[in-house]
């Protein structure tokens, strides 16, 4: 149970490296989906390579939270990158469970929010408030939903419920787990501020809500944030595929590498294609659609005790 | 001061020893004996009080002297009487001095809050929590003198014996009469409609102490009862304990998130707090009467581990709005705000204790809420059919639901009143607080980051106090099956990768340049009145959770000219009192309805009432000669 740091950079350094590519892909197949041509793959490699270079502008009014929470974020979320199983049977940082990494989530958001109200801005305040109620809808569904997988084998460790789905043989397809899976990935696209919760590609101050709290931010510092929202994006699916889809975690290291890279790109094509085909929801339509995770969350701990597995 | 120092030790010491000490002090009558005691129980929570009154004290030296010449030595004599008849309610060896002192306590803090009473709504907010407390004090009576039915002594350990020997209906009866008592004390939903009227009239430092304190005092008198003198009961008295505190919970961070009084949002996250505590607690009965005596102890150690902490962020939270009040003259969200500019020092240690009851990482909200989320799995681990997982999971989901509100809440009232634009000239021009009072605040707020870093240190404190079953190793949190929370290396590794990050920024594109710049508004000018405000910012929470906090709304257009051209528009947002109206309304008008019956016998004349007294004399012979 010691922390392996060298395998948790490498698992980070991954990450990084990954993240970007995933939302590359993820606006390719969108644009398949409206007949365009898209993007290239690396456009977002390129995106933050620009912003690296461009001048920071600081709003008049922010005091140091401001300029500390991109790193903060940032922080969190390569913290977070390492406690996810992703190419092994253990994640490298052995030092918390996925409560933690909803902890560190939550830091994250509480500190961008922050941020956004130090400009002063009534967009970046907006942006705050929407993304603090949605998350308030987000995590008892994600919760109830981790509890129905931990509640069977008794620990909320990603590590455990991982290799007690691939123990399970068959079972890891049961109606239990599928219930699971199916609240989890309303879980992420709202954790990644995807439609129908939010909509990534619009700067309509109406409808945004994590590109409102990212309004006033520019050069490095956007960077950061974006990187880490990025960072975010892969964690939360390689959660998902961790927890439910175990198959390759236990493989050796170079096949676990390319089974890990079709998950995601598997889990980026479904968000792709439901965020293709779904209208964004009005604000006030958001607690029905969590209250519907919240109920597959359930169902699968019910369905755990009915059919057992 | 000193005491408070001296009161650390001695609790650190007795926690360590997990011994008992007993000193009978005083017998004014045969059949009574007022002696003191202490053994780990009570050393936990002389050791949240001990600490939490050594930082209060130290701020209250800066605090005070704004009541210099409003009667500051009646209220330093006062704290002190309080903060004693609290010890004493702790440290009580018996029911009678458990009694005594508990309504020390309570006349104390009446007139502490009561301290202002030329202000508006004081009187009224004193009035309702001495009623209340009194209604909590007669239960309590009623349950420890049906326990000395059976005893025939006063003391803990005749009514441990007494209790075995009682039936299970009578044991029902003690524990919910007792349940009554302690909740009021404690503030739980729907019993805690004093709280959010008294611990916002009272001084800033009185209101950290009863809230971070006094309520604990509560939940010590419901531990004490129901785990030493009943020794736990049926597992429906946990899943009580358990829903009173989900109800709590969520209702408390609810009503918080609506409120703009900084202090009044202050106090209903008291009711939230409490409700994690219970949560924990009630696991841990459900767990102890299923017999899985680990996962009991676990659960108990989730809940006094959070009431220590809730005790350092409140008070701390509490320091701070006094500070802020201080330095504004008032404590409304929405003319404060860019304090972070005028008192550096008060926003950040606010801060650390806004994190810390958001539940965030590294912080001991965070760990403490960790382990009652651990509790809580091996709650739905405990039955065969599977019912107590869904239990189980639902309670996880709404307690996830109070963190991530509590969270919103924060941003809120740490956002608005701190970060910004100051939206009056107040805020402008606010000077920072006091070195003594940011002195007080640093102790608290380096206790919540000590709690947090190294939370495995104060569980292993409670072991004596909870039984050797939970798991110990080193700093970090442990729970038996791979459960593991290690908050510092954890921020080590944030730190860590944050700097890295940065530095090969700065490696592969040189150091940033930067500029201050107006922020963008539409090419207007930033004013204060375009930024988000308190209300607007919780509108989305407000409007999703409509169901249940009822909100209300008037909204009044006055026009000079037509209808459709308004010149001014005045808008009420409030949210109703549904248990002020619905439940408190009728019994209290039942009380004054009655009042006015029982006036028709009351003629005023004095040979009337000799007559009354007369007659009640030859009724009870009649009565007592048969």
């Amino acid at each position: 149970m010691t922390p392996d740091f060298v395998g948790s950079a490498l698992q980070i350094c991954l990450v990084m490296a990954l993240a970007p590519g995933l939302q590359g892909w993820i606006k390719r197949v969108k644009a398949a989906w409206q007949s365009r041509q898209g993007p290239p793959l690396l456009q977002s490699y390129a995106d933050l390579w620009k912003l690296l270079h461009k001048e920071t502008l600081l709003p008049s009014s922010t005091s140091w939270i401001f300029r500390a929470t991109p790193w903060l974020v940032l922080g969190c979320m390569l913290t977070a990158a390492a406690l996810v199983p992703l190419v092994s049977m253990q994640s490298p940082l052995r030092l918390g469970d996925v409560i933690t990494l909803i902890g560190l989530l939550a830091l994250a958001r509480f500190a961008q929010a922050l941020a956004s109200i130090d400009t002063g801005s009534a967009f970046a305040g907006m942006g705050a408030s929407r993304e603090m109620a949605i998350a308030a809808l987000v995590e008892p569904a994600l919760l109830v939903t981790i509890f129905g997988l931990a509640v069977p084998i008794g620990s909320t460790n990603a590590d455990a419920i991982a290799a007690a789905g691939l123990a399970s043989g068959f079972g890891a397809v049961g109606p239990a787990r599928m219930l699971a899976l199916a609240a989890l990935l309303v879980v992420a696209i709202a954790e990644t501020g995807r439609l129908p919760v939010d909509n990534p590609d619009t700067h309509l101050e109406l409808t945004m809500v994590h590109e409102g709290m990212l309004l006033e931010y520019s050069g490095r510092p956007l960077a950061a944030l974006t990187l880490a929202a990025f960072i975010k994006q892969t964690v939360v699916l390689g959660l998902v595929a961790a927890l439910l889809l175990p198959w390759g975690l236990d493989a050796p290291l170079p096949l676990a590498l390319v089974v890990l890279a079709l998950k995601l790109a598997g889990l980026g094509t479904l968000l792709a294609c439901i965020e293709s085909v779904t209208a964004k929801l009005r604000i006030l339509r958001l607690p029905e659609l969590m209250a519907t995770a919240f109920a597959l969350g359930t169902l699968s701990l019910v369905a755990h005790g009915v059919f057992g597995a | 001061m000193t005491g408070a120092a001296v009161g650390i030790a001695i609790a650190i010491s007795v926690l360590l020893s997990a011994a008992t000490y007993a000193a009978p002090l005083w017998q004014p009558a045969p059949f009574l004996t007022l002696g003191l005691y202490l053994d780990p129980l009570a050393a936990w929570f002389v050791l949240l009080l001990s600490t939490v009154v050594f930082a209060v004290t130290l701020a209250g030296i800066a605090y005070g002297r704004a009541y210099d010449h409003h009667g500051g030595s009646r209220l330093a004599a006062l704290l002190n009487l309080f903060v004693a008849s609290m010890l004493l309610v702790i440290e009580a060896d018996g029911a009678f001095g458990f009694l005594l002192a508990w309504e020390a306590m309570a006349v104390t803090s009446y007139f502490l809050v009561t301290h202002e009473r030329r202000e508006p709504g004081v009187e009224r907010a004193g009035f309702v929590y001495l009623a209340m407390t009194h209604l909590g004090t007669a239960f309590l009576t009623v349950a420890f003198l049906m326990l000395y039915a059976v005893a025939g002594a006063w003391d803990f350990a005749s009514f441990h014996t007494a209790a075995k020997a009682l039936d299970s209906t009578a044991l029902d009866l003690i524990f919910l009469l007792s349940l009554v008592g302690f909740a009021t004390k404690a503030g739980v939903v729907p019993l805690h409609v004093w709280l959010p009227l008294a611990h916002p009239v009272a001084p800033s430092h009185v209101s950290a102490l009863m809230s971070g304190v006094m309520l604990k005092i509560g939940l010590y008198g419901l531990v004490r009862l129901i785990w030493t003198v009943l020794g736990g009961g049926p597992a429906w008295w946990g899943w009580l304990v358990l829903g009173l505190g989900l109800v709590s919970a969520v209702l408390g961070v609810l009503y918080a998130l609506m409120e703009h009084d900084l202090k009044r949002l202050l106090a209903f996250h008291s009711v939230e707090n409490v409700g994690i505590i219970l949560i924990g607690l009630g696991a841990s009965l459900v767990l102890a009467a299923g017999g899985h005596p680990a996962g009991s102890a676990l659960a108990l150690a989730a809940g006094l581990f959070h009431a220590l902490n809730h005790a350092l962020f409140k008070a701390l939270l509490f320091l701070g709005a006094g500070a802020v009040q201080q330095a504004t003259g008032t404590k409304d969200l929405e003319s404060l705000g860019g304090l972070i500019h005028r008192m550096p020092g008060t926003a950040f240690l606010f801060l650390i204790g806004a994190a810390a009851i958001s539940a965030l990482p590294p912080l001991n909200g965070f760990a403490s809420e960790w382990l009652t989320f651990q509790g809580l799995l091996l709650l739905g681990q405990s039955s065969r059919d599977g019912w107590h997982g869904v239990a189980a999971a639902v309670s996880a989901g709404l307690l996830a639901l109070t963190g991530a509100l509590a969270a919103a809440c924060f941003v809120k009232a740490f956002g608005i009143a701190f970060l910004g634009l100051p939206r009056s000239e107040a805020a402008a021009h606010a000077p920072e607080s006091p070195t003594m009072l940011r002195a007080g605040m640093g102790l608290l707020a380096a206790s919540c980051v000590g709690a947090g870093l190294f939370p495995g240190v104060a569980v292993r404190l409670l072991v004596g106090v909870v039984g050797p079953e939970i798991p110990q190793r080193g700093p970090e949190l442990l729970t038996a099956p791979g459960g593991l929370l290690a908050p510092l290396p954890l921020l080590i590794a944030m730190t860590l990768g944050a700097i890295s990050v940065m530095a090969a920024a700065r490696l592969l594109a040189g150091p940033a340049s930067e500029r201050r710049v107006p922020a963008w508004v539409c090419g207007f000018a930033l004013q204060p009145e375009m930024s988000y405000g308190a209300m607007a910012f919780a509108e989305p929470i407000r409007l999703f959770f409509r169901a249940i906090v009822r909100p209300e709304r008037v909204t009044e257009p006055e026009h000079t000219v037509s209808p459709f051209f308004p010149s001014r528009i005045t808008t009420h947002a409030s949210v109703r009192p549904v248990f002020e109206r619905h439940l408190y309304g009728p019994v209290s008008h039942g009380f004054l309805r009655g009042a006015t019956l029982a006036r028709v016998i009351q003629g005023g004349n004095l040979r009337l009432y000799l007559s009354y007294v007369l007659g009640t004399l030859v009724a009870l012979l009649v009565v007592a000669t048969r």
